[in-house]
């Protein structure tokens, strides 16, 4: 059953990808579409998909509605960041690998996790480790474990562990 | 007028190119030059995109996809072979 | 000249000016792992400026640019990952003075 779903959720996200790329729902298309959605779906259905591990729940989706305006904030102020360093005729930078740890328990949770971090200031996952996380910090200003988690996780962590758990 | 604002936005993103170009013939590690070749298919990908819009064919966007989709699955590959060889 | 050209081009214009910010970066920062900062960031927001801008010069292409636009965001941030772990475990040189958690977590293990 769990395997059901699984496949048809990655054959849903493949065939919508499909049929916006191509822009059109002739009969040929859409045949082809589903045809190989269902034979990719069918032969990763044990990898991920975006929707995989979602919380299929109201409350689930506001969340990700609210998620998408906060990660563009997030972007738009990493890039004034790095602009802002990399103009800077002295180059002010204060690297350092730091540890930081999550709550999220599903796999799909910590992959946009780290992603998300990677795309916010001056921060870089570089080692994923179960619940630890090591990140690349260009101006670091913490190195002790709880400090830069509450820096650097806690902003993301409260959307997705509505969102994913 | 806006014509002239995409041949200025060309122009400046032909010098990110040459930016990372330099940093692609210097290195000094493997690793840099892949950064650097990444860099400069997501700037190809944009030059794309402008050269659809000049001659107005939404063609051209077809080649942009599986552009970015190649570089993804080149830097993975590499990325793979620098750790633990294939 | 219509809001929706002008608005484009400066969406365009704006994402050049961080495709250039991202070269400079790639030239200026003292080793690898700076430069992969600069370079991820950097580009993405370019990339996604520029495809917003062409999406307002011609609305009918929006969903391509959109599919382009997420492709981007979604594999940018792993490809970088991928690379920055790679580097780190071949024991790519890192600029003096940073404090490295991993290498120490590392050595602690067998």
């Amino acid at each position: 059953m769990k395997k059901a779903s699984a496949i048809a959720i990655l054959f849903l996200t493949l065939l919508i990808f499909w049929l916006l790329l191509n822009g059109s729902l002739a009969a040929d298309i859409v045949i082809v579409g589903v045809v190989t959605a269902l034979v990719i779906a069918i032969l990763f259905r044990d990898g991920l998909a975006v929707f995989s591990e979602f919380r299929a729940t109201p409350r689930a989706f506001l969340t990700a509605f609210l998620y998408l305006p906060y990660f563009l904030g997030e972007l738009i102020k990493s890039n004034l960041h790095i602009a802002r360093v990399v103009l800077t005729p002295s180059l002010p930078l204060n690297p350092a690998i730091v540890k930081v740890r999550t709550r999220l328990k599903s796999r799909m949770g910590r992959l946009i996790l780290a992603n998300s971090i990677t795309l916010t200031p001056g921060t870089l996952t570089v080692e994923l480790d179960g619940e630890w996380l090591y990140i690349h910090w260009v101006t670091a200003e913490a190195t002790d474990i709880d400090a830069a988690t509450a820096q650097i996780v806690a902003g993301f962590e409260k959307y997705l562990e509505v969102m994913y758990g | 007028m806006v014509d002239i604002l995409i041949y200025i936005a060309a122009a400046v993103t032909g010098i990110a190119f040459l930016f990372a170009l330099y940093r692609f013939l210097k290195g000094p590690t493997a690793a840099d030059r892949v950064v650097a070749f990444d860099t400069m298919t997501l700037v190809t990908v944009v030059f794309i995109v402008i050269i659809a819009l000049a001659e107005g064919r939404g063609i051209y966007l077809d080649v942009a996809v599986i552009y970015a989709l190649l570089s993804f699955l080149g830097v993975i590959a590499v990325a793979r072979y620098l750790e633990r060889g294939l | 000249m219509t809001i929706g050209g002008i608005i484009g081009g400066i969406l365009m214009l704006s994402g050049a000016a961080f495709l250039f910010l991202a070269g400079l970066g790639l030239v200026r920062m003292p080793d690898l792992f700076n430069r992969l900062q600069a370079g991820t960031k950097a580009t993405t927001l370019g990339t996604l400026l520029t495809l917003a801008g062409a999406a307002c010069l011609r609305p009918d292409w929006a969903v391509k640019l959109l599919l382009i636009g997420l492709f981007i965001l979604f594999t940018n941030p792993i490809s970088s990952q991928v690379l920055a772990r790679a580097a780190h475990r071949t024991g790519t040189p890192q600029a003096a003075g940073t404090v490295d958690r991993l290498a120490e977590d590392r050595e602690k293990r067998p």
